[in-house]
């Protein structure tokens, strides 16, 4: 089986690519990349005046199963990731059943091994039912395949544990993604606090109980020379922390999602829990913080903490309404419209955020498009327009913060393994 | 006069006043004037809404709201349906918006509802056709008591531009305090609020407002005070000073009036806590305008309910 | 909004003012007492008529005949239908109906829906022992079985036509005219 990508402009920098040139792919491996390759393939892409690019390593994605089954599958959530152009999806633990013990662990890799559509790896547990107390056995989630460890949805509020836990992650070789919240601090609260949270008569979640929470576990990373990795960063604070860390030579990296670059508290104004997600959309300033951060490289990765809820959860009163929202098929949109289109990151640096940099730090052997490398690839329409709708989507929850808006860029094409995957048939986009 | 005519009310619903204009709020109270009068008549009833039906949708226990809102569409010759909490399928699980559209489906014209969530009458409004009037949602906003004591400030000094206002008591939970200040301050008048830290939420100050923790601060210069009822039973965590502490810095006494303005109007929303946030002889005083509020607030939401109904029935027409 | 394409000036300034004094004299003829006439003006150029009615009776019979004010909004039955949203003016009767007749003064008199409203109106006010009507002007196309008592000068016209009164109170100047809605 032999497949070739023609006449795209191709970026990948890790292999220093960005011109046009085709890619010949055969059975799961890039087999070559050139000019006027004069191959006879199987099947033929045309890929003139689009951009072929590595396919999307999301780092922070919630498919729900097992448990949520009516929120998302491993089935329904890889297909939405093929269809917005991510191959690869880290599954965080934080489901009905989680992902604490090998027993569980297995049990998800049945599940993915029969259903999944495209590469997922997994995302375990720090500690015991995620309560924050006792450590799960991290040493041998490392050899069931594990890429990391992380509470998400909470944070190990003990530092005594947490620094436990980063030691014995350190020797296991697994990455923490620290979803960095003082719920001491957070509270009850909705939105951001200060204005937008007083305006709206509802209570607040402060800055602090993130970036004091990620100064926290940057200090204890320090400590024993730990790497972590600061997920979901959404404030000017936590990014002067991170950026003072790095040039300390503390080995941490940190993501933001699309939400947090494109939006700012404003928008939550008229009530609509699909602008609900925890950490709230901040100010302006924050995120204009978030996009130079993104922009000088104090910020490495963008994820899209695709967090799908049903409209039962969803189309309620605000303060009831289920924190999160979609993002698997709107990331890679959202950041030519947010990043690219306003000059803060070229093509090429957006495929280093959205794959190779998630590759790196997740230690996956994804991001590139080196010959013998695994044939994950997308075709990318950069400037087609589309408006996200509901019906737009493959996920199984409709709940994105970008209804109604109007997007740059469609995923035409994504080549999963060798094999054509996924093809924009939406007349639409 | 001609040009009041070119003013027009095009909204389905009143859920804030927030986001009506100054010409919006002028409209309200102008027509709240002219209501004002029918209240007085022996016949206490203009055919203005007949046949329209009007739902009270109350998920919090209030008598004075509802009531008030009640006499206003029976003075408009409107049928009212009073629905409570106790007495609906919420109790059963039913979402606000099934709720909502049920009412709908019995061809009810206009909802009038309170709520304990902010922002619910925001959401409620977005998925029905029929109007939807907010008599109060969580801690957001109160928009026809602000417009009564609006109405009541203008009657009683013939003007809002230029008028200091106090807000005193618990701002950082009050709907009435955010419907005052932005009414107030659309309509020119000056915004003092005043209350122990705690009590005063962050950033308020963006709102226009003049910040004051004293007491004698606030009473200094003001035209009219509005004294919030303190609702110290909503104080689960115990982070509210005490009752006889609060009274001792924050109620409106007697004395305390001395150092105001010799006819200061004190206002308060009601129910009120003799003893806690205002002393019975304020309250019964000669500076208090209690119940002209309350009289006001039939022709308030009058107005308001014969403009949504107006405006609905026009946006119908038009479709 | 259509706008006025004026086609002919009705009456002028002096003619209005000739029409009134008649008027006025009309109404005295008819009341059994001057003590029991009242006069109820309709919003918003009625009141203005009335109010000079109310002059012409204290100048020529040195008598302050009461009056009062009528808004019809709230009593219309095309409040779904009129394309601008109607300001609800002031409604004023501060004196008792019982046993009075009254003289309901508009400007003009078109399809008497109006009238109906005002009727309406104003029996919930009280029991009047008469009531009469004063219009300026009568331009036929009455919609319901009522007339005036009492007209200044009455106007054939055509339904598309419309009749505008100008008083200088409101508009700078007394005239009425005629003209097309375009």
């Amino acid at each position: 089986m032999k497949l070739i990508i023609k006449n795209g402009h191709v970026i990948s920098p890790a292999d220093n690519l960005n011109d046009v040139c085709d890619i010949v792919v055969q059975d799961n491996k890039i087999l070559k990349i050139g000019k006027n390759l004069k191959e006879i393939a199987d099947n033929t892409i045309d890929a003139k005046d689009k951009i072929v690019m590595p396919g999307i390593v999301d780092m922070h994605v919630h498919l729900r199963e097992p448990g949520r089954e009516d929120k998302e599958t491993v089935s329904s959530g890889t297909l939405a990731a093929i269809a917005g152009g991510v191959t690869t999806v880290v599954s965080m633990p934080n489901t009905l059943i989680p992902i604490d013990s090998i027993e569980n662990i297995k049990l998800l890799k049945g599940i993915i091994e029969k259903k999944a559509q495209a590469n997922v790896f997994i995302c375990a547990a720090i500690t015991k039912e995620r309560a924050g107390r006792e450590l799960t056995d991290i040493m041998k989630f490392k050899k069931e395949g594990v890429v990391a460890i992380s509470d998400d949805g909470a944070s190990v509020d003990s530092a005594e544990v947490m620094l436990k836990a980063l030691k014995k992650a350190k020797d296991a070789k697994l990455v923490i993604i620290c979803h960095s919240e003082d719920k001491f601090l957070s509270a009850s609260g909705v939105v951001n606090l200060g204005f937008t949270s007083t305006k709206m008569g509802l209570r607040g979640i402060s800055k602090e109980s993130e970036y004091k929470r990620v100064k926290r576990d940057i200090d204890l990373a320090e400590k024993i020379n730990a790497s972590l990795h600061i997920t979901h960063v959404s404030c000017l604070e936590s990014v002067e922390i991170i950026a003072k860390a790095k040039k300390k030579g503390v080995a941490v990296t940190a993501d933001t999602t699309p939400h947090y670059f494109a939006l700012s508290e404003e928008a939550v104004w008229g009530y609509d829990p699909n602008l609900k997600m925890n950490p709230p959309l901040r100010t302006k300033d924050d995120v204009l913080a978030i996009r130079e951060a993104l922009k000088q490289g104090v910020i490495d990765a963008i994820a899209s903490d695709h967090a799908p809820h049903t409209e039962n959860e969803k189309e309620i009163e605000f303060e009831r309404a289920e924190f999160g929202v979609i993002g698997l098929e709107t990331e890679l949109s959202c950041a030519i419209t947010y990043l690219v289109d306003e000059k803060i990151l070229d093509m090429s640096e957006l495929v280093k955020k959205m794959a190779i940099n998630p590759a790196k730090i997740l230690g996956i052997n994804r991001g590139t498009l080196g010959v013998g490398r695994p044939a994950d690839i997308i075709v990318v329409s950069k400037d087609k327009e589309w408006v996200v709708k509901k019906n737009s989507f493959h996920s199984k929850s409709k709940n994105s913060a970008f209804l109604g808006k109007n997007l740059k860029g469609v995923v035409e094409c994504t080549i999963l393994g060798g094999k054509i995957a996924y093809v924009n048939t939406n007349s639409h986009k | 006069m001609r040009k009041s005519n070119n003013i027009n009310w095009t909204k389905k619903d009143l859920l804030d006043l927030e986001n009506l204009s100054k010409e919006e709020i002028e409209l309200i109270l102008q027509t709240a004037a002219s209501f004002k009068e029918v209240s007085t008549r022996e016949i206490k009833k203009v055919p203005a809404l007949r046949g329209k039906t009007v739902v009270n949708l109350f998920y919090e226990p209030s008598t004075r709201t509802r009531i008030s809102f009640e006499v206003a569409a029976k003075r408009l010759s409107a049928d009212v349906i009073n629905i409570s909490t106790e007495t609906s399928s919420v109790r059963k699980g039913e979402t606000l918006i099934d709720t909502g559209k049920n009412i709908e489906a019995l061809r009810v014209d206009i909802i009038i509802m309170r709520h304990n969530y902010s922002g619910a009458a925001v959401m409620l409004a977005r998925q029905l056709k029929a109007s939807v009037v907010n008599a109060g949602d969580g801690w957001h906003e109160h928009p026809t008591q602000a417009l009564l004591d609006m109405f009541t400030l203008r009657e009683k000094l013939g003007r809002l531009e230029g008028l200091n206002v106090s807000i005193v008591g618990d701002i950082a939970h009050s709907r009435v305090a955010r419907s005052n200040i932005w009414g107030l301050m659309k309509l020119g008048a000056r915004v003092t609020v005043c209350a122990p830290k705690i009590l005063i939420p962050p950033a308020i100050e963006q709102m226009g407002v003049r910040v004051s923790h004293n007491i004698e601060e606030a009473l200094a210069g003001a035209d009219a005070i509005n004294v919030l009822r303190m609702q110290f039973e909503r104080d689960k965590e115990k982070a509210f000073p005490s009752q006889l502490e609060y009274f001792k810095s924050f109620g409106i006494t007697k004395e305390r009036l001395k150092s105001a303005k010799k006819d200061i109007i004190v206002m308060h929303p009601g129910p009120i806590n003799r003893g806690i946030e205002i002393s019975s002889d304020v309250a019964d005083g000669g500076n208090s305008v209690i119940l002209e509020q309350v009289t006001n607030g039939i022709a308030v939401r009058m107005a308001v309910l014969f403009l949504v109904a107006q405006a609905n029935d026009y946006i119908k027409t038009k479709k | 909004m259509s706008q006025f394409k004026e086609k002919a000036k009705i009456l002028n300034a002096e003619e209005i003012k000739r029409i009134l004094q008649r008027l006025t004299h009309q109404i005295l003829e008819s009341a059994p007492a001057l003590t029991d006439i009242v006069l109820v003006g309709i919003q918003t150029r009625g009141v203005y008529l009335a109010r000079r009615i109310q002059s012409i009776f204290k100048e020529t019979e040195g008598v302050d005949i009461p009056l009062g004010t009528l808004d019809i909004t709230l009593y219309r039955d095309d409040l779904t239908t009129v394309g601008v949203r109607p300001v609800v003016k002031e409604t004023k009767i501060d004196f008792d109906l019982t046993d009075k007749v009254v003289v309901l003064i508009d400007d003009v008199l078109f399809t008497g829906r109006t009238i109906r409203a005002a009727l309406d109106e104003l029996m919930d006010f009280g029991r009047p022992k008469i009531v009469t009507l004063l219009v300026l002007i009568d331009r036929g196309h009455r919609e319901l079985p009522i007339r005036a008592d009492f007209v200044g000068k009455n106007i054939p016209t055509s339904n598309n036509e419309t009749v505008e009164v100008r008083l200088s109170e409101l508009d700078g100047l007394d005239e009425v005219a005629i003209g097309e809605k375009v």
